[in-house]
């Protein structure tokens, strides 16, 4: 059903008033029920499989199930992400299992500079420059109609 | 029902949607507006680290330039969709879009290299990415950029506000929280609005739980032609959708298997539709001159595609991945080394699904799918608008001063870049069109050319404008109408009094109102069936077209009859009026365009062909009166800075 939490394992974030699949989900499906402290899809139909609250979920809870109308029952394709690559397992419904690992970033989280280590170019409101032009470019100068 | 209260919120510039766009606007944003005694505020629908269409992740940045020139790119685009595009545009993101990839690479993606340490490219244009954490990356230079103060998350942006001195300048924008009983009123001298495409306006091909299953993200759901349209800016070439033509049921992409493992596709009896429409007396001959060169257009592939499926009943679509792969692995020079290759490339094209399309990693392994044995089915989809990739719907922006003819400048230059007909309303990203194929790299891009002079505008347009506090008054009640509905008349059946474990989505039937989800389904049968969906072959003529607009002046009244059961239906709700207002005007101008320009795209079967002389060298623009509920159609000159000599591909 797309993306579903695994009862005994969700423990609703403990003691926030969202939880991690809340704070992420981009179109709002997860939803915590405070009574019973467990997190749940609101909306499987509505849902992309894009597994932000698989790979966010702090205790593993969550999980997706191919889309029913088309996806045969008994595969599962399972992330579990670092800071610096991500490994995923892929079970086929056969059996066969395959692992692969990429890398998902080079600098720690937080570490991106909106400048991107550029610096500040010599450009002004009133020219075409954008802030880290030309460097960014890593051209001697951004291009006109005739260059 | 829960009371609201109204949040007020002043700022000088606002960043309406921060995907990849959004996210542009808050780099270049956030050093000008430091600069020049700006504030700069952002709000997204979803939390900014995964919002958008690249949310999910992404496989390959498609939008490089290298060493190839801003005329090379715009060949490429013109003749992608069919002669549209506004050459200032497309260059203009062409000749930045190196720098925003290289500070992408710096902000910590990890974009391919070869041994000598190049970019390792799919194809001219296209860089293969490790792109699992391309939007979080992005996403957390933009947050700094703008200061965690500033952004504004799970706020849903409805309307703008106009400047009640003079209607044709933005003042202000309302919205409500998806969270809290909370409607956000934000005042401001301009704004972006780069809030992305439209999904789900036309039936998608899974119905059931695989509703969500679009190509597009589904929260797309086309607040930026909403926001525009409705503030009354032109709007420019609203009837191209884009279909893109992908792995059966999954979507998942095939630019890796075409472009870099170099796979066929062939029809079920084994045509292949490509080389035989090439070849001399072949159908792409038909469509000069965009079908007689390489690369073929986007929309003239599907069309061959579409011949096989629908006129030869030759389906479905194969792609050859099994041949693809062996003839690349035939090619190392033992056994030792074909299978080393051939481990490579199976990372290569599992890593393609599981950057950006998990679902086909599902479908392939729970079919027990081994590319490398037999070959797959591709089919096209169901149409979308995104003024990105290979669409061209969105608003009408001025260009760059410098990228200008003397003819072009009186039309497509009216002093601040990106800014539409709408004094202080300037769009980026899936909100502007005909600056088609700016992909992931060109919408950031284009999100930082459109802030730059967003808050130049700030500078020289100093004060605040005013909105008219009766109008906001009345959009305040009319944003939690559905609420009360639902509250009024949930007792009439039994359905709405049932207690329930959680608060499932169980379609209650009740002749007060009418849920998100049928309105939905509602919208997309209308739009299937009349107005060229997959239901219909991508057929349509005059006499559905008008059938289509009866029925979606009937939706329109019943959309006031919306009831939501809590805020997260409320954002349904409102999500399906600004899907319709762009499904009445691609209907509108599906009419009006009275040729077939995309064939694969769309057939007007009353004008079964390219009509070069009176069509191909304008837009289709449009205006819309939000008072009168009024279209005004028109169209504007094609005007060409540079002449194409050759083609450069892809």
């Amino acid at each position: 059903m797309p993306s579903f939490v695994i009862d005994e394992k969700c423990d609703g974030c403990k003691g926030g008033d969202k939880t991690a699949c809340m704070y992420i989900c981009p179109n709002d499906l997860m939803v915590l029920d405070v009574d019973r402290m467990k997190a749940y899809n609101s909306e499987p139909d509505m849902c992309w499989e894009c597994y932000n609250c698989v790979k966010i979920c702090p205790t593993q809870a969550v999980e997706v199930r191919g889309y029913a109308d088309f996806t045969p029952l008994g595969a599962s394709v399972v992330p579990m992400r670092g800071s610096e690559d991500i490994m995923w397992t892929v079970k086929f419904r056969g059996g066969t299992i395959k692992r692969f690992k990429f890398p998902i970033r080079t600098t720690p989280e937080g570490e991106a500079k909106p400048d991107g280590g550029f610096g500040v170019g010599p450009g002004t409101l009133n020219d075409q420059l954008l802030f880290t032009e030309p460097a960014s470019l890593k051209a001697d100068k951004l291009w006109t109609l005739g260059d | 029902m829960q009371e609201f209260k109204t949040v007020e919120v002043e700022t000088d510039l606002l960043i309406i949607g921060a995907g990849m766009a959004g996210a542009g606007a808050c780099v270049e944003g956030g050093h000008w507006a430091k600069e020049n005694n700006v504030k700069l505020t952002v709000v997204d629908k979803a939390a900014m680290e995964r919002s958008g269409a690249v949310g999910m992740g992404l496989s390959a940045i498609n939008q490089y330039q290298g060493e190839n020139t801003p005329v090379d790119y715009l060949s490429y685009v013109r003749q992608d969709l069919m002669g549209l595009c506004r050459d200032d545009l497309v260059m203009d993101i062409s000749r930045h879009v190196n720098g925003s990839v290289h500070m992408f690479e710096r902000f910590g993606l990890p974009i391919w290299l070869d041994a000598d340490g190049n970019y390792v490219h799919e194809g001219r244009w296209q860089l293969m990415i490790n792109g699992e954490s391309y939007k979080a990356i992005v996403a957390e230079a933009g947050k700094t950029a703008v200061g965690m103060d500033n952004v504004i998350e799970r706020v849903f942006v409805l309307r703008l506000l106009l400047d009640k001195n003079d209607k044709n300048k933005v003042a202000g924008a309302i919205g409500f929280s998806v969270r809290d009983p909370e409607i956000y009123v934000f005042k401001f001298k301009a704004c972006i609005v780069s809030s992305g495409g439209a999904v789900h306006v036309f039936r998608p091909r899974s119905t059931g739980e695989g509703l969500g299953r679009a190509w597009y993200p589904p929260w797309n759901a086309g607040s930026s032609s909403y926001l525009t349209t409705t503030a009354g800016a032109e709007m420019t070439s609203q009837e191209v959708v884009f279909i893109p033509a992908r792995f059966k049921d999954g979507y998942g992409p095939v630019g890796a298997w075409f472009l870099l493992f170099k796979a066929s596709a062939t029809s079920a009896t084994g045509f292949n539709y490509m080389a035989e429409g090439l070849a001399e007396g072949g159908e792409l001959h038909n469509w000069p001159p965009y079908g007689e060169v390489k690369p073929i257009p986007t929309c003239l592939r599907n069309h061959l595609m579409m011949i096989e499926c629908y006129r030869k009943g030759d389906g479905p679509i194969f792609i050859h991945t099994d041949k693809a792969i062996a003839k690349i692995a035939e090619q190392a020079p033992n056994e030792k080394a074909y299978k080393k290759e051939l481990k490579k490339l199976e990372a290569e094209a599992w890593e393609d699904f599981l950057d950006m399309t998990i679902s086909q990693a599902i479908l392939w392994a729970a079919k027990d799918v081994f590319p490398e044995e037999g070959p797959s089915e591709i089919m096209p989809s169901e149409p979308y608008f995104i003024g990105s990739h290979s669409g061209a719907s969105g608003a009408w922006v001025s260009g760059p001063e410098d990228i200008q003819s003397d003819k072009s400048k009186n039309e497509y230059f009216w002093g601040y870049n990106r800014m539409t007909t709408v004094k202080g309303l300037f769009a980026a990203g899936d909100g502007v069109g005909v600056s088609s194929h700016k992909f992931s790299s060109g919408s950031f891009t284009e999100g930082r050319i459109a802030a730059k002079a967003a808050v130049k505008f700030c500078v020289e347009n100093p004060e605040m404008p005013e909105f008219d506090q009766a109008e906001v008054d009345k959009f305040k009640e009319n944003i939690i109408l559905p609420l009360k509905h639902y509250e009024a008349h949930k007792n009439y059946t039994t359905l709405g009094t049932t207690t329930k474990r959680y608060d499932l989505p169980v379609e209650e039937v009740n002749p007060n109102y009418i849920t998100p989800k049928m309105a939905i389904f509602r919208l997309n049968k209308i739009m299937d069936e009349y107005v060229a969906g997959w239901g219909s072959q991508y057929n349509c003529s005059a006499v559905t077209l008008k059938i289509a607009l009866d029925l979606l002046k009937l939706l329109k009244v019943d959309l006031s009859k919306l009831a939501a059961r809590n805020l997260h239906e409320l954002m349904r709700c409102w999500e399906n009026v600004h899907r319709t207002q762009i499904a009445e005007a691609h209907t509108r101008h599906k009419l009006f365009r009275e040729e077939t320009r995309w064939p694969g795209y769309y057939y007007r079967s009353d004008f079964p062909k390219m009509d070069e002389d009176k069509w191909g060298k304008v837009f289709v623009n449009s205006v819309y009166d939000a008072e009168k509920d009024e279209f005004t159609m028109l169209t504007r000159p094609i005007i060409h800075l540079v002449d194409i000599k050759e083609v450069v591909g892809m």
